[in-house]
């Protein structure tokens, strides 16, 4: 290596460049050169390589950027490091026990995706879920999503600047987090959402806890809007930053609140309402410029519908059973395994064979915290899929990234990751 | 074939459309691979379907044509979803990219190509997206085995001997 005199010097700066030859990016220089600008090829503007070990992608997102100054010009990501092959795991595994693999992929939103998985197969075997496990289902669909929003508030304000609402979404994500050890006794992978139902009924002291968020939440998100809302600062890292039209948007396939950012209302859960969502009373919030602020008002705004649903859940959530009858897919109760020989023989013909699902495809979507989240579900007769295939929001989201981000700052991109809220779990999967 | 949606297509697409099938209320379109993009053009501007929500590839061994290329779309103003497929064969598994028609298809193509090693004729940048450049072979194709682990140790000689690196001049 050699030492340069003085580094900040125009004549020596591109001796510290990235220059094209010297990228590794799993790539040919040929395949490079199709997607950067010819002046990177003249050295004119500057390679830099941005992560998979840095803070504000969020994981293990590696971005390639090309800068003229610190204008972004082209902007690559590249992704995969967190591939698991989820998808290809199903493939060897009955229904049931694919269920705990979805919760690993947007693992912020273990409920959501479990949703869409059990959606799936409810739809390919046809079953039928009583009204009471779909409308905990409602309640723990909505509060994933404020612990998806929470998260993201807290690590997008957290690389723009405002450390505080971080330590404040943490704070709160833990009534949420308490909630899922109390129903599914995990905190994070909860695996509770099983198809034709709920594993178990929720404990006693459920609604109690629920009632704690309702009541603490209204106040905290007015807290972190005095915070951030009309903040000077927040507004001027975020006001007309990372702008995408509708038009774009739907191009790019984006969904959740990146869509409604731009200002098209599309929320699957008033498009196409499952788990009895067109039971309830909500709104979709909508913005109009489609920058990172609009999202960031969407996604607040979001809370609000959020407890809207939740305490409308709550107030008429019925009696009942939480598990389909249909013995095909549910297990017996405990009490008639001690007793009955059948039941057990059931039981465990269920847990070790699983059961089998018709020929055929179905599609099935629910709106996470981060837009579609969709399964694909091809069953081939067997106890086993023949492809599961996840569609995940946070790819879609992402792709667009180099065309959102052409023209900004280099510390804008930080801004707009954090806008478009992505999983790696969930890009990668 | 009762789906009003099915009909609809199915008389202004035309001969394009070789079947009409209807699962659980859904509609899949099943087209060739000489046709796909017209049938995808065709939807996206005069059905309105102007979203690809998902696009992926089911493996049908050992059925041939084996490749079902599946894409998922969705109407925001008809609020409808339909599916087109579109199998291919084994021995030549290629198609046209769908990138011209959806810009989102580039992802999702590269998704395929490098999890099931089908080629996308036109593709503007066909690479591996999610696994290393140098990884052998596309692992979501059935003949390879979902459960494979590499013994960390073993006695068995022949084992040991066989995935040993000796050094040879």
């Amino acid at each position: 290596m050699t030492i340069v005199e003085s580094p900040i010097r125009v004549e020596d700066a591109p001796q510290n460049a990235v220059r094209v030859e010297d990228v590794q990016l799993d790539i040919t220089l040929e395949q490079l050169k199709k997607l950067v600008s010819p002046r990177a090829l003249t050295g004119e503007t500057m390679l830099l390589n941005m992560g998979p070990q840095h803070p504000s992608t969020h994981g293990v997102l590696r971005l390639l950027l090309e800068l003229d100054g610190e204008t972004i010009v082209s902007c690559i990501p590249d992704i995969g490091y967190l591939h698991t092959g989820i998808e290809k795991t199903a493939e060897g595994k009955t229904y049931l026990k694919v269920i705990p693999l979805t919760d690993r992929t947007d693992y912020l939103a273990p409920m959501s995706n479990n949703l869409a998985f059990c959606g799936a197969v409810e739809k390919l075997v046809g079953i039928d879920v009583p009204i009471r496990a779909q409308y905990l289902r409602v309640i723990l669909m909505e509060l994933t999503r404020m612990n998806s929003h929470l998260v993201w508030l807290g690590t997008h304000a957290l690389d723009i600047g405002a450390m505080s609402v971080f330590l404040y979404c943490m704070r709160e994500r833990e009534m949420i987090l308490d909630i899922y050890e109390a129903v599914s006794g995990a905190r994070m992978m909860s695996s509770y959402i099983r198809p034709g139902g709920l594993w178990r009924d929720v404990p006693a002291h459920f609604p109690q806890l629920v009632q704690r968020v309702l009541d603490v939440f209204p106040g905290r998100i007015l807290e972190y809007e005095k915070l951030l809302k009309e903040n000077p600062l927040w507004k001027e890292r975020t006001v007309g930053i990372g702008k995408i039209s509708a038009q774009d948007a739907i191009a790019w396939g984006m969904t959740g609140p990146c869509l409604r950012g731009s200002g098209v209302n599309y929320d699957v859960r008033k498009a196409q309402p499952y788990s009895s969502y067109d039971h309830f009373e909500f709104s979709v919030p909508l913005g109009s410029h489609g920058d990172v602020y609009d999202r960031y008002k969407c996604r607040m705004e979001e809370f609000n519908q959020s407890l809207k649903i939740i305490k409308q859940a709550m107030d008429r959530l019925p009696p009942g059973p939480v598990m389909t009858d249909d013995r095909k897919v549910a297990p017996p109760p405990k009490h008639e395994i001690a007793y009955s020989m059948e039941s057990l023989i059931h039981h465990f013909k269920l847990w070790t064979e699983g059961f089998r699902a018709p020929e055929g495809e179905v599609y099935f979507a629910v709106e996470s915290g981060k837009g579609e989240y969709g399964v694909l579900l091809s069953g081939d007769g067997s106890p086993k899929p023949r492809r599961v295939h996840f569609r995940a929001p946070s790819f879609h989201n992402l792709q667009p990234l180099g065309e959102i981000s052409k023209g900004a700052l280099l510390a804008d991109i930080v801004a707009i990751i954090g806008s478009i809220d992505i999983v790696l779990g969930d890009v990668d999967r | 074939m009762n789906h009003p949606l099915s009909e609809l297509l199915k008389s202004a697409l035309g001969d394009a459309i070789s079947q009409v099938t209807l699962f659980r209320d859904e509609v899949t379109l099943h087209t060739s691979r000489e046709r796909i993009l017209d049938v995808l053009t065709h939807l996206r501007d005069v059905q309105q379907f102007d979203m690809l929500t998902d696009e992926t590839c089911v493996d049908y061994y050992p059925r041939e044509p084996r490749f079902g290329i599946l894409y998922q779309l969705y109407s925001i103003p008809r609020n409808l979803r339909v599916r087109v497929k579109v199998m291919l064969s084994e021995y030549d598994a290629s198609l046209p990219s769908a990138v011209p028609v959806y810009r989102n298809a580039n992802w999702l193509e590269r998704e395929i190509y490098d999890l099931f090693g089908i080629h996308f004729e036109g593709h503007p940048d066909l690479r591996r997206i999610l696994l290393p450049p140098d990884y052998p072979g596309h692992p979501l194709r059935k003949e390879v085995p979902v459960t494979v682990e590499e013994n960390a140790f073993s006695f068995n000689r022949a084992r040991i001997d066989a995935a040993k690196p000796y050094a040879t001049e």
